[in-house]
């Protein structure tokens, strides 16, 4: 599929631009409702979509993998452990309680000041840069690539993470015992 | 070569065309495969307690499925008072839909000209190929745990939490036995998985009789476990604590009923049907099978297959009693997981064709399972300690 | 597509996680906004991956996503401690070691 004849406005694809903003719509909404909700399992399918949205990005950017992955560990299994932890905690069914503690005005100002300082340094250094997501490797795939890289460049990493992984596992099994 | 020969010439009416009527068709045959399997799993299971079965709707009751979806189609929908609306609409459908899609990377055949356009056998192909499926069965949990939240009542809740600890502990088995078979065919593919099995198998330089199929080169046992890691992963007996009738009245769906209800029934069959066409694929050779007269018949040997695992399932069902929870966990975690987790180490040590590999890798196998064994034995006893001490506390109070 | 669209995103992503981390009290919250915060680093990664044409923010990204698996599991199962311990996972009532 020729990018040849794709329609391009500013020298951006028009598509990829509706794919991105319906996507960056989405997951901005739902990350507000995240942080705002009274409803803790609503908090949770609100933190799925922007997940999902974050998985959208990453095939606009061609790292499918990556967004496989995101669906497998994120969705898959850190969400659904959260709700679990909801769940064994009693999640009250309905939007009862107070969630919020009473910082809640000092935490907006540092958001909001954070994002500001972000935002400005962002556009002062990468204001017009263009970013194109033509797959690294020929076979229309970068899964390839990105084993390739994993077991070459990035061994020492690898295993560590590997540790790491490891002793999350020992550790939630101990902390979690009944003794 | 990956992906769909379809897409080689670019887009057009004709190629659109053929994925719709493609899409439509896998629709329907996976629709009807459920309406069949429904009466089927109902049939050979009368039989095997000594009953008839559904013997009244159409001739032999093959209609009986029907019969029960139209009931269920004109049955209230009853909203329980508590319950959060919006999600426990939403969950019957987020148990289906992966259920239905899981199908479209099942590969059937080989590849059919339509119209001067080639074209797979098979919905899609993409270059992540299985771990779709991994993918959307890790989304049908929430199907089942919304379901059971949402409801607003303790039985159904119960069932969410068995599910979702559940799922999560077998897909960590499942994901690992699949390794096992990508680590052999050394594509994500489905379609080059399942042509990989093309042949005889080879073993060292010797032809053995048998089918070049996954399930031989990865020497069975990640079969096993897969087999094992799907039945629970699709909470069907002997791992159905989800819905368990004696113990938590039915579970996560205890509340549901008329359209509703009949979503969560069509999803637990129509996976049975997928997840059975996804283990053809992947450990029986997927359309592999001599030639009949000189055609190759793809989809009949892959459709006989197919029936081989649904009657595999119904008989389980049959048969086997119902776990008990630290049963299945136990399974899970100390059983499954380092087993197949050992036979993708051997699996990839004896891809490497070195001697060296292999030994070394059995060798840290058998320290591993010496080492794993002592542990549980250990565990146990201490479990067996404390429960006593727990005991003699309690009488002393 | 710019560069920038996918940075102020991953930006804005962050800035909400900090908010909700700091802001809420339930400790399931404060960990789901944890993962908000890892989300946006990992927009950002594959950005600058698929800008400099090379496969290393994809990998670290799926570093960031193991170590976060790695968070949860350890947390919750702290969560589930506390919870047995005090009957509230409120991080507020957390504080029997204040003076």
């Amino acid at each position: 599929m020729g990018g040849s004849h794709l329609a391009l406005v500013h020298g951006l694809n028009v598509a990829q631009q509706i794919a991105f903003f319906a996507l960056a719509g989405a997951m901005v909404l739902s990350a507000l409702r995240m942080v705002t909700t009274k409803n803790l399992v609503h908090a949770a399918l609100y933190l799925t979509v922007v997940l999902a949205g974050a998985a959208g990005l990453y095939i606009l950017l061609a790292a499918e993998f990556i967004a496989v992955t995101q669906v497998l560990v994120y969705i898959g299994a850190i969400v659904v452990l959260m709700l679990f932890g909801l769940f064994l905690t009693r999640a009250p069914l309905g939007t009862g309680q107070d969630l919020d503690n009473n910082q809640r005005w000092l935490a907006a100002i540092i958001a909001l000041f954070l994002f500001g300082v972000l935002g400005v340094t962002l556009q002062k250094g990468f204001k017009g840069t263009h970013v194109n997501a033509i797959p690294i490797t020929d076979g229309g795939s970068n899964t390839a690539a990105i084993g390739v890289s994993i077991f070459h460049d990035f061994v020492v990493p690898f295993e560590v993470a590997s540790i790491l992984l490891l002793a999350a596992l020992v550790g939630a099994v101990v902390i979690a015992r009944r003794d | 070569m990956p992906g769909d020969p379809l897409f080689n010439n670019g887009l057009n009416l004709a190629v659109a065309l053929i994925v719709i009527i493609k899409a439509i068709i896998v629709f329907v045959v996976v629709l009807v495969s459920v309406l069949f399997m429904v009466m089927f799993e109902r049939k050979v299971i009368g039989h095997m307690q000594n009953r008839i079965g559904p013997n009244r709707a159409g001739p032999f009751g093959s209609l009986q499925s029907l019969a029960d979806g139209t009931k269920l189609f004109f049955k209230e929908a009853l909203l329980p008072a508590k319950a959060d609306k919006r999600i426990y609409r939403l969950a019957p459908i987020l148990a289906v839909v992966p259920a239905f899609l899981v199908f479209s990377i099942v590969p059937i055949g080989g590849t059919i000209t339509i119209a001067h356009h080639v074209t797979r056998l098979q919905l899609v192909d993409p270059p992540w190929g299985i771990l779709f499926m991994l993918m959307l069965s890790s989304i049908a949990v929430y199907g089942v745990m919304l379901a059971g939240w949402s409801s607003g009542s303790k039985y159904p809740l119960l069932g969410a939490v068995r599910a979702s600890a559940q799922m999560i502990s077998y897909e960590a088995a499942m994901g690992l036995s699949i390794a096992a078979v990508v680590v052999l065919s050394g594509s994500l593919h489905t379609s080059a998985i399942a042509s990989g099995q093309h042949g005889l198998l080879h073993f060292r330089n010797h032809t053995v009789p048998l089918p070049a199929w996954n399930l031989f080169r990865t020497w069975v046992v990640p079969f096993i476990i897969f087999m094992i890691a799907v039945t629970a992963e699709m909470h069907r007996p002997p791992f159905d604590l989800v819905e368990a009738e004696e113990e938590i009245a039915g579970g996560f769906n205890a509340e549901y009923s008329s359209l509703g209800f009949a979503l969560f029934y069509l999803a637990e069959f129509m996976n049975v049907v997928t997840m059975s066409g996804v283990t053809v694929t992947l450990f029986l050779g997927g359309p592999d099978g001599p030639r009949i007269l000189g055609h190759s018949v793809g989809p009949f040997w892959f459709v006989l297959k197919l029936f081989a695992f649904l009657y595999t399932y119904v008989w389980l069902r049959a048969t086997l009693p119902r776990f008990r929870y630290d049963q299945l966990m136990d399974l899970g975690w100390k059983r499954l997981i380092p087993a197949s987790l050992g036979m993708l180490l051997f699996v990839a040590a004896v891809r490497t064709g070195s001697r060296g590999w292999v030994i070394g890798v059995m060798v840290g196998l058998v320290v591993g399972a010496i080492a794993l064994m002592r542990a549980l034995s250990v565990g146990a006893r201490t479990t067996e300690v404390e429960a006593a001490s727990i005991a003699r506390a309690g009488r002393r109070a | 597509m710019l560069l920038n669209e996918y940075l102020l995103l991953a930006a804005f992503l962050f800035c909400t996680g900090v908010y909700g981390a700091l802001a809420r009290k339930n400790s399931v919250l404060v960990l789901m906004s944890i993962e908000l915060i890892l989300n946006a680093v990992n927009i950002n990664l594959i950005a600058f991956g698929a800008f400099n044409h090379t496969v290393a923010g994809q990998v670290f990204a799926l570093f960031v996503i193991a170590v976060a698996a790695a968070e949860v599991g350890v947390g919750l199962a702290i969560v589930l401690l506390i919870y047995r311990n005090r009957h509230s996972i409120d991080l507020d009532k957390v504080d029997v070691m204040k003076g």
